[in-house]
């Protein structure tokens, strides 16, 4: 009884280890493949549009919304020791190395990374990508390394567009609807964040979470038995496995990085 | 063709994060009062810099005159050697004093210069002469349990 | 060299599931060669095989002379722009046109001006009798009309091979009418080699030059068409006249019914 649970947790081990290092190999194998695009940027820019421009509104929307409970809580914490003229300084800070990037990931990873899984799923299993192979052509350079890239382009985007617009909702709450002085809200904001520390930071963040969320949407597409039992099981690994390894990346990037 | 405006959205797409990257960097960050002018070096000794970091700022009058370029121990006064990158628009006369002080209460330290009345001015490669140390909180205590101490004797003796 | 591809001594394996054993196989030039048996027999998988997907475990498949090299995929690719294969659903991609599905191999492989690319094209697609459909989506044409595009894409590049994989599979008869005289016109106005792996007798009888029959991964039976309707082996007479028992049985292998029911002897 004993002896078949350590034999399970032992093949559990095993597996994990095999699926990381196929896993690996494959990221270089589409890293290798992503030469020809240079030739080919229109098959980039078109994943771009269906990657990035159709997050837009739900990263927009949910960013206005962080902004306004940042505004919010903030007000209320730091009304208690005075200090609520800090409050732009608080929402900044916030987004803009934690928040934007890390919920960015997390929203990209349910909305776009799902819909990768999916589409290469499906493709899958209507046999479209061994057609592809049956042609001469590398599904790996043709389909997948478009979106990859596609997706490491898009996620910076959309984690800045993310905290600017949560800075606004921060000061429409903290501005306009509460009433915390306009001038040091901005000038505590620009004192207190630093452009390559806090903002730059930010933007490595989004880059490598961009990296690991797209590519492991792609993987699970990829390797997804070509059944819709096979396919629905492949979107939801995506998003476990997409958000456990963003906010792992999150905790070991905010170690190095703000370790002043 | 529908190729044609998936490239147009696209490009408005990237316009977008760019618009909103510059806003993070100009309107939340400090990149406008990065100054990318001219600077000349100084240094200047102290005891103890308390809890000064390279990059915090030179202010004089409270404006921010220049940055702490760089801190190292000299080896042989043993004293603290900080290196001050000083804009090149201001000039400040070689008797001048460096004290470190400290933003609010509990904020970040920063050096303070005050001018002194030489002639001549502080050129790149000079020293700050006048230079007073940063006020490490244990000694100040230490000094005051040691006065209040002396004076009790004092009273003793009298 | 009279045949284009020969197969020697091949085996195959899932794992430890031996699925194709022993075969021995000559595929002649210019002719429409059928590939049958019953389901699972290991058909589609001698497709894969040759197209370089899978390995096998033993034997070798020689392919204009040349053995292929199933390590090799630079070498692996540059075999396949001479074949072309018609997956059992069309397989065609579902964000393309009719149009640009077809000229998908095209565009790949050749730089080709975009006004002789569409002239191509279009003829590709007036051979399966689809031209008028060019700029339809896949979702927006029948499962016959797809398989008929994913035929024009097939032979986009006028391939030396052209490899079929059910291709009446699902068919109202007319359609399979179609499809089957489509197979074997191409062939021979491409002067190309055609394998048809099918389970249906009848058309692949019609068009045929030469038949294999496959049961359990051996190679049975083998012969024309008129040899196999003429032939006395049990099980190609089971298949050729579709009888319900025979060398392939009814009934799932295991107990007797006297066993389950509680009537054999208790031990």
């Amino acid at each position: 009884m004993i002896l078949a649970f350590l034999a399970a947790i032992g093949r559990g081990v095993r597996e994990f280890v095999v699926s990381l290092g196929f896993g690996t190999r494959t990221f270089f194998a589409v890293l290798g493949a992503s030469g020809g695009l240079l030739r080919r940027l229109r098959l980039v820019t078109d994943q771009i549009h269906f990657i990035g421009n159709y997050s837009l509104v739900i990263i927009g929307v949910s960013g206005l919304f962080v902004g306004f409970v940042l505004g919010l809580q903030g007000y209320y914490t730091l009304n208690k020791y005075g200090s609520e003229q800090a409050l732009g300084l608080l929402v900044a800070l916030s987004l803009t190395r934690e928040l934007g990037p890390v919920v960015t990931a997390l929203l990209f990873a349910g909305r776009a990374g799902t819909s990768l899984t999916a589409e290469i799923g499906l493709m899958k299993a209507g046999e479209q990508l061994a057609a592809m192979e049956m042609m001469a052509v590398n599904p790996l350079q043709r389909v997948l390394a478009p979106r990859f890239w596609a997706g490491v382009i898009a996620m910076p985007i959309l984690a800045a567009i993310f905290s600017a617009v949560g800075i606004i909702g921060g000061y429409i709450v903290g501005v306009l609807l509460i009433g915390v002085d306009e001038g040091a809200f901005w000038s505590q904001m620009q004192a207190g964040v630093d452009v390559w520390a806090d903002v730059a930071n930010g933007v490595i963040k989004s880059i490598v979470f961009g990296i690991a969320v797209t590519f492991i949407a792609l993987y699970q597409g990829y390797e997804a038995k070509p059944t819709p039992e096979g396919v629905a099981r492949a979107t939801t690994r995506t998003v476990v496995i997409g958000s456990l390894t963003v906010l792992a990346l999150d905790f070991l990037l905010t170690a190095l990085m703000f370790n002043k | 063709m529908q190729r044609k405006s998936l490239d147009v959205w696209v490009g408005l797409f990237v316009v977008l994060g760019a618009a909103a990257l510059l806003f993070l960097a100009l309107k939340a960050g400090n990149m406008s009062s990065l100054s990318f002018g001219k600077t000349y070096d100084v240094t200047a000794r102290f005891d103890n810099i308390g809890g000064l970091k390279p990059g915090a700022p030179v202010k004089s009058a409270g404006v921010v005159v220049g940055r702490v370029d760089n801190i190292g121990l000299n080896g042989k006064t043993f004293q603290a050697e900080v290196r001050l990158k000083m804009q090149s628009g201001y000039a400040f006369p070689k008797d001048s004093s460096a004290k470190i002080l400290t933003s609010g209460l509990l904020g970040e330290q920063y050096i303070g210069l005050e001018p002194g009345g030489d002639t001549n001015n502080l050129a790149a490669g000079d020293r700050i002469t006048m230079t007073q140390s940063a006020i490490v909180l244990e000694n100040l205590i230490s000094q005051f349990l040691f006065s209040k101490a002396a004076e009790g004797k004092e009273e003793q003796k009298q | 060299m009279p045949n284009l591809v020969e197969i020697r001594d091949l085996h195959f394996a899932y794992g430890d599931r031996p699925i194709l054993s022993g075969l021995e196989m000559d595929f002649p030039r210019g002719k429409v060669i059928a590939v049958m048996g019953g389901s699972g027999s290991g058909k589609t998988t001698i497709l894969r095989l040759i197209g370089g997907q899978l390995a096998p475990s033993r034997g070798s498949i020689a392919v204009n002379g040349a053995a292929i090299d199933f390590d090799d995929t630079p070498a692996l690719y540059r075999m396949r722009r001479n074949m072309g294969m018609l997956f059992q659903h069309g397989a065609l991609f579902t964000d393309l046109t009719v149009f640009e599905n077809v000229a998908f191999p095209l565009r790949e492989h050749s730089d080709l001006p975009d006004e002789l690319l569409r002239d191509l094209v279009l003829m590709k697609l007036q051979a399966v009798g689809l031209r008028n459909a060019a700029q339809l989506k896949p979702a927006e044409i029948s499962g016959g009309m797809a398989r008929r595009v994913a035929l024009a894409r097939a032979v986009a590049l006028d391939p030396q091979l052209i490899m079929y994989d059910e291709p009446f599979a699902g068919l109202d008869p007319i359609s399979m009418g179609v499809t089957a005289n489509l197979i074997r016109r191409l062939n021979d106005a491409l002067g190309s080699t055609s394998i048809l792996v099918s389970h249906d007798v009848h058309e692949s009888f019609s068009i045929a030059d030469y038949v294999y029959f496959l049961s359990q991964g051996r190679i049975v039976a083998h012969g024309t068409p008129q040899q196999m309707q003429a032939s006395d082996d049990p099980y190609v007479k089971q298949f050729v006249h579709a009888e319900a028992d025979g060398p392939v049985p009814f009934h799932y292998p295991g107990r007797s019914l006297a066993e389950d029911l509680g009537l054999g002897a208790r031990s």
